[in-house]
């Protein structure tokens, strides 16, 4: 293999190692990027709106699409009908019978889950008919939680399957039984951490046309791969790989890994142009995304390490559950798999027992996300190494220090399979300690604990794997099911060079960027080898799966640009540079090892120099001189997969990745006793990432990674109510840090060149969401001393870990003191009483009265009776300019006259679902009137408890309390107290105010 | 994330407004800044036949120092409230929390009243109005009233106003010598919806305490200086009928009151 050796960087701007300035830049700053919603459509292309289930588990009854597909500009309906016609299930590496399609056929198993597609003229008239869409749905019980979902007695999602758990595995490497055994002490913590997702700010776009006349699927997205997923779709699709042609935008506004999960939308609307004949875009929305994307998983870990006294680990076990969400969508159970060769971290422990269970939930399936298993594994690994010290009484850097592997036993395989390819972890994190600060921070902790304040340090060391093995997957199979499916091992990248007539060089990568920077970083490979101008290298980063060089490992993720990607193009471009050599050589009489490449010129020893343009002119405009061989034409594409990413053995190791580098973190913070807000006081990251081929770059992914890290420690988190319902749908209720919360990262770097990469160079992009979020709960944990610590820290959850030692409520406060707390939630309880100016017997009766119900149900537009105390009505609901019409059920049972009754309903508008029941109970008053007691629960799901949560209880209140206060105001004629008694107050006080004044 | 069909006017009379407002009641929907209700548009979450436009309206567009109080029409900006050279003076509770709503770029769009008519039990305006005690005043064909803060906010997003009334200007009382006026809030960001958000008006023997983002509505209680002040702050925090929610928890709210009202009223921050 050609292996690049660096020089010396001073002298040599753009050239590798430099930190030169992002060529995208300007357009993207002058507003000129070319996104997916900027591409030009074809004249008559229609725009599609995706119907989403309100609920989380639900059968569909029934689909009526008529009154939409009556409206104005509507071309038609995509169903699920169409879909089992046209399509199959996705195809995913665990097998299983469970089938996932790209919309719902029969049962809908997460809200905000595809029911069906309006294509219409724009997206107004396509919403505008999305909301006349009638679904009926017998709902399911739910299973939400992934420690319940594993139960025998929980609701299952997949029938067929019979059990949430669809993958098991269980993995043994050298001998941990006796480690444990013989171990003094043995330390064990369990973690959950929670479902989060790095967030990009453009959402997902699909242009599709299908070609009826070929039976080809035209369709462009911003994909980001990996490439393994075309396969998928054309299978999905039923068609060869060749008739689904999928090409990207010059730019996309970022991914983090969750553009993966555009994929079954690529789908859906190459068949809504089918459906319609027509070219369809969909352009996804922020509730559509946040709610229904993709996710990272999430995941509850038991861990124990066997430890000896000086807090060396010997052994570690863990038995780890990852949530996946309703379907396991490729390449998922992934997150597992990504990190499984390097499960034992940073560390050199020789024994390790894994257990793995994969369970479907009533949630968003999960997906690729910045940082890819890595947030998961060290949020329980370094967590535990934090607890060995506190156990042992031990400095936790000492304990990190004591289990680092060693320098000098490099490239080391850990047990599970990892091929650790180069570092120097003592080293790294000597040198952090020291050009970070350490013992500064030390005092500072040391000075505010003398005041009384809660000041903590956290450390996090931790390998970053990059490059990802394709074969990783695989190792959710058994041995045996692998030998059956056939060798799945490597990573294939690709580069393309042409060196134009005019002597002008384009490069062409299938890495598919989100903002990173590859443009740059090629040019300044290209510009070294190929000595030419950096500023006059056109990089193109759009691919075409029908004309440009890709294979499954194409596409952005697992970090694999700087070690895989640059360095095919390098080869690539010594591919041409030697080619260009021969011919040159020929022209200056000297030997083709002569020839040197610098300043756009060719040169050697003892020659005249020639311009650059002109060889390459030579190439195009006179082959007829070029030397025996060589065919003319200059354009090479290089092809490269690393050996040492082989299929993982019978033995179960994987080597899951090429590449791995090392980062070493600490911080400190200090917590507010009373807000339990956390202010970072300081936070240093040392990265040992290779070769660095432009170090403003990786820093550019450091601060990136860092922020979304530090948002995944304190903010970010998906909710979900316990009905399933999703509840985090607007970003004033999914919380991302901004500029003002996030501070600046002391960075500092290590050079230990990869063996196995042409340029020496590691992947860096993922680092601080893996390191970051459990460094910050390892502070926090320091700075309280208590161990359960679970993610966000938001400051009531901090408070709450302080302790909240609160006063009693005063006794005439005791009643609402007692009423139900429902935690954050979808499932609304609440309780209150009216005072009526009627006998009991009257108020029970007109409670029977269909007139009298009519007027006191808020909005109701009209009410017919159904059965016995039973009706279909039509009412709007809302408080304030929130409004939703609903078609309602509304029952009377349990009658017991004149004491008690029940007073149930429930709906379905565009805006979700909503239920709810009131028990009232009736009792004398001394004054011959009534005192209405009512109890109720609620629940809502679809748009109103995505956006609302909020307000959720608050508006419940209100609606139900209107009920009784019209019944009060329709049964006694007197509109109820409390308006006039706050209106007298108020009028008290602006009095006394007034008072005051003169 | 599309509105449903609305017809749009833009008047320029308040006449004009008043007229529509008689003709659509219900099915009209006032909009100026716009920071909260087109992000419920886009949503489908409220759908009105009418959407009046009262940006072109020059005569709400006012900030009149009153003997009493200082007027703000309807038309007023946030951030042009906020930057009037006599706000400190005139209304310091204003000045101090208002940096606190939402941003920079939302203040230049939003508008008081706005924030007034929409009741967001968070907000920091509807807080303040309550806190001082002052009055909004609105105005409909069929005359014009006014309505003191504590009877105006009724609940979640549920105001007094009536379906053909338009919020046409909002008083805030002026500043009293010898008063000290102080504003705090938690928030998870700077600018989210306030987890809870605490407004304090200390004179030489009450004080007046306004908490928002806790119940249904902003509220205010007068504590008397003498008082047990630990015993009145846990009053008013269990008063307060504190829900969880994903973001905190009722307890936690419950405990801001109690101790960063202490804090605010004791300490100053």
């Amino acid at each position: 293999m050609t292996i690049y050796q660096s020089l010396a960087v001073e002298d040599r701007p753009n050239r590798i190692g430099a930190r030169t300035e992002r060529v995208e830049d300007e357009a993207l700053l002058r507003g000129l990027g070319r996104y997916g919603d900027d591409v030009a459509t074809a004249p008559g292309t229609l725009h599609a709106t995706v119907v989403r289930s309100p609920h989380a588990h639900a059968r569909i009854l029934s689909l009526n699409t008529e009154k939409a597909l009556a409206m104005q500009g509507v071309h038609g309906v995509l169903t699920g009908a169409d879909v089992a016609r046209w399509t199959a299930p996705f195809a995913v590496g665990v097998r299983q019978p469970m089938e996932h399609w790209c919309v719902a056929i029969d049962k809908v198993r997460y809200a905000g889950e595809p029911v069906c597609v309006v294509i219409a003229d724009n997206r107004y008239l396509a919403e505008d008919a999305a909301d006349a869409i009638e679904v009926e749905y017998e709902t399911l019980p739910v299973s939400v939680d992934p420690e319940t979902a594993i139960e025998d007695t929980a609701p299952v999602l997949h029938e067929a399957v019979g059990s949430n758990v669809v993958n098991e595995r269980h993995f043994r490497y050298g001998e941990p039984e006796q480690a444990f055994e013989q171990a003094p002490f043995r330390v064990s913590l369990k973690v959950k951490y929670p479902r989060s997702a790095c967030t990009p700010m453009e959402c997902y776009v699909v242009l599709a046309h299908y070609q009826s006349a070929s039976g080809t699927y035209d369709v462009l997205s911003n994909f980001q791969g990996p490439y393994a997923l075309h396969s998928v779709m054309a299978r999905a699709l039923k068609v060869s790989g060749n008739c689904l042609r999928l090409r990207t935008p010059p730019d996309s506004g970022g991914s983090f890994g969750i553009k993966q999960g555009v994929f079954p939308y690529i789908v859906m609307m190459g068949l809504a142009s089918r459906k319609v004949g027509a070219p369809v875009k969909w352009v996804e929305d922020r509730l559509e995304h946040l709610q229904a994307a993709s996710s990272a998983t999430n995941r509850v870990t038991e861990i124990e390490a066997a430890v000896e006294p000086d807090g060396r680990v010997t052994a570690l076990r863990y038995d780890q559950i990852d949530d996946c969400g309703a379907y396991l969508r490729a390449p998922e159970p992934a997150t597992f798999y990504r990190m499984h060769g390097n499960l034992t971290g940073a560390y050199g422990i020789r024994h390790l027992l894994v257990r793995n269970r994969v369970v479907l939930t009533n949630k968003t399936p999960t997906g690729l996300n910045r940082g890819f298993g890595g947030p998961q594994v060290y949020f329980a690994l370094e967590r535990l190494m934090q607890r060995i010290a506190v156990e042992l009484d031990l400095d936790p850097l000492e304990v990190i220090r004591r289990n680092l592997i060693p320098a000098g036993v490099f490239p080391y395989q850990a047990p599970a399979g990892a091929l650790l390819d180069s570092g120097d972890y003592p080293a790294a994190v000597g040198q952090a300690v020291v050009d970070g600060g350490l013992a500064e921070l030390l005092r500072r902790r040391d000075d505010a604990r003398a005041e009384g304040r809660l000041y903590g340090i956290g450390y996090a060391a931790v390998v970053e794997p990059s490059i990802s093995n394709m074969g990783y997957i695989t190792a959710a199979m058994t041995p045996e099911e692998r030998r059956k499916a056939g060798p799945k091992n490597g990573a294939v990248s690709t580069a393309t060079i042409t060196v134009g007539p005019l002597g002008d060089v384009s490069v062409h990568v299938s890495s598919t960027p989100q903002g990173q920077g590859h443009q740059t970083v090629v040019a300044q490979v290209v510009a070294e080898v190929l000595g030419v101008a950096f500023a006059s290298i056109r990089v193109n980063v759009e691919l075409d799966t029908q004309k440009d060089a890709w294979s499954i490992a194409s596409g952005n993720y697992s970090s694999r640009f700087a070690g895989a990607v640059a360095g095919t193009v390098y080869r690539a471009a010594v591919a041409i540079r030697d080619r260009m050599a021969l011919i040159a050589a020929g022209q200056l009489g000297v030997q083709a090892e002569a020839v040197r490449f610098a300043d756009g010129k060719v040169f050697a020893e003892g020659a005249n120099p020639m311009p650059f343009h002109r060889l390459a002119g030579a190439a195009h405009w006179a082959p007829a001189t070029l030397p025996e061989h060589e065919g003319g034409g200059l354009r090479e594409t290089a092809f490269w997969s690393p050996p040492e990413l082989t299929a993982p053995g019978d033995d179960d190791r994987i080597n899951s990745s090429l590449c791995y580098g090392f980062i070493f973190d600490f911080c400190g913070l200090e917590i507010d006793r009373v807000t339990g807000e956390i202010r970072l006081d300081r936070y240093v990251t040392m990265h040992d990432a290779g070769r660095l081929l432009n170090p403003a770059l990786v820093d550019g992914q450091v601060r990136g990674a860092f922020a979304q890290g530090f948002g995944a420690a304190l903010m970010e988190e998906f909710a979900y109510g316990s009905d399933g319902s999703f509840l985090s749908g607007t970003l004033a209720d999914y919380l991302i840090p901004t500029a003002p919360e996030v501070i600046e990262p002391v960075i500092l770097h290590m050079e230990t060149p990869s063996p196995f990469t042409p340029l020496g160079a590691k992947g860096a992009g993922e680092g601080n969401n893996m390191s970051t979020p459990v460094c910050i709960a390892n502070a926090v944990a320091d700075a309280l001393g208590c161990d359960d610590i679970r993610l966000p820290l938001t400051p009531s959850r901090v408070r709450g870990l302080i302790g909240i030692d609160e006063p009693e409520a005063p006794e005439h406060l005791k009643q609402s003191a007692e009423a139900p707390a429902i935690p954050g939630g979808s499932t609304l309880q609440a309780s209150g009483s009216v005072s009526i100016p009627a006998s009991p017997e009257q108020v029970f009766d007109s409670l029977l009265d269909p007139a009298v119900l009519a007027v006191i149900i808020p909005g109701c537009h009209q009410l017919e009776l159904e059965g016995e105390n039973s009706y279909c009505a039509d009412v709007t609901i809302g408080v304030g300019l929130i409004r939703a019409r609903f078609q309602a059920r509304v029952k009377l049972s349990d009658l017991e006259p004149p004491h008690s009754l029940c007073l149930s309903g429930s709906g379905n508008s565009p805006m979700g679902s909503a239920q709810g029941r009131a028990r009232i109970r009736l009792s004398s008053l001394e004054d011959g009137g009534t005192r209405l007691d009512y109890q109720y629960d609620a629940a809502v799901g679809g748009k109103i408890a995505a956006v609302g949560g909020r307000m959720l209880q608050g508006a419940s209140r209100v609606i139900i309390g209107q009920i009784f206060s019209r019944l009060s105001q329709q049964v006694g004629g007197v509109a109820p107290q409390a308006g006039l008694w706050l209106r007298l107050k108020a009028w008290l006080n602006a009095l006394i105010s007034k008072g005051d004044e003169s | 994330m599309k509105p449903a069909a609305f017809d749009y006017v833009s008047p320029t009379r308040k006449s004009d407004v008043l007229a529509l407002l008689a003709e659509h009641g219900q099915n009209a929907r006032i909009i100026a800044g716009g920071q909260s209700l087109m992000a419920v548009l886009n949503m489908r979450m409220t759908q009105p036949k009418l959407l009046i436009d009262i940006n072109r309206i020059d005569e709400l567009h006012y900030i009149e120092p009153q003997k009493r109080h200082l007027a703000v029409g309807a038309g007023v900006r946030q951030a042009e409230l906020l930057s009037w050279p006599g706000l400190a003076e005139a209304v310091p509770l204003l000045a101090r929390a208002m940096p606190w709503i939402g941003h920079f770029q939302t203040r230049n769009r939003g508008t008081v009243c706005g924030s007034l008519a929409h009741a967001d039990p968070s907000a920091e305006l509807p807080l303040c109005l309550t806190t001082l005690g002052g009055e909004v005043v609105l105005e409909s064909k069929r005359g014009r009233r006014t309505v003191v803060a504590e009877a105006f906010f009724q609940g979640i997003l549920t105001t007094d106003r009536r379906p053909d009334e338009l919020l046409t200007e909002v008083r805030f009382p002026m500043s009293q010598p010898g008063v000290e006026y102080r504003f705090n809030e938690i928030a998870m960001r700077h600018g989210d919806f306030a987890i809870v958000s605490l407004a304090a008006v200390i004179g030489a023997d009450a004080i007046r305490l306004g908490v928002g983002g806790v119940a249904d509505r902003p509220v205010a209680r007068n504590l008397e200086r003498d008082q047990d002040l630990a015993g009145a702050l846990n009053e008013t925090a269990w008063s307060l009928d504190a829900q969880d929610d994903v973001q905190a928890t009722a307890a936690y709210r419950r405990q801001m009151v109690r101790e960063l009202g202490k804090r605010l009223i004791e300490e100053g921050y």
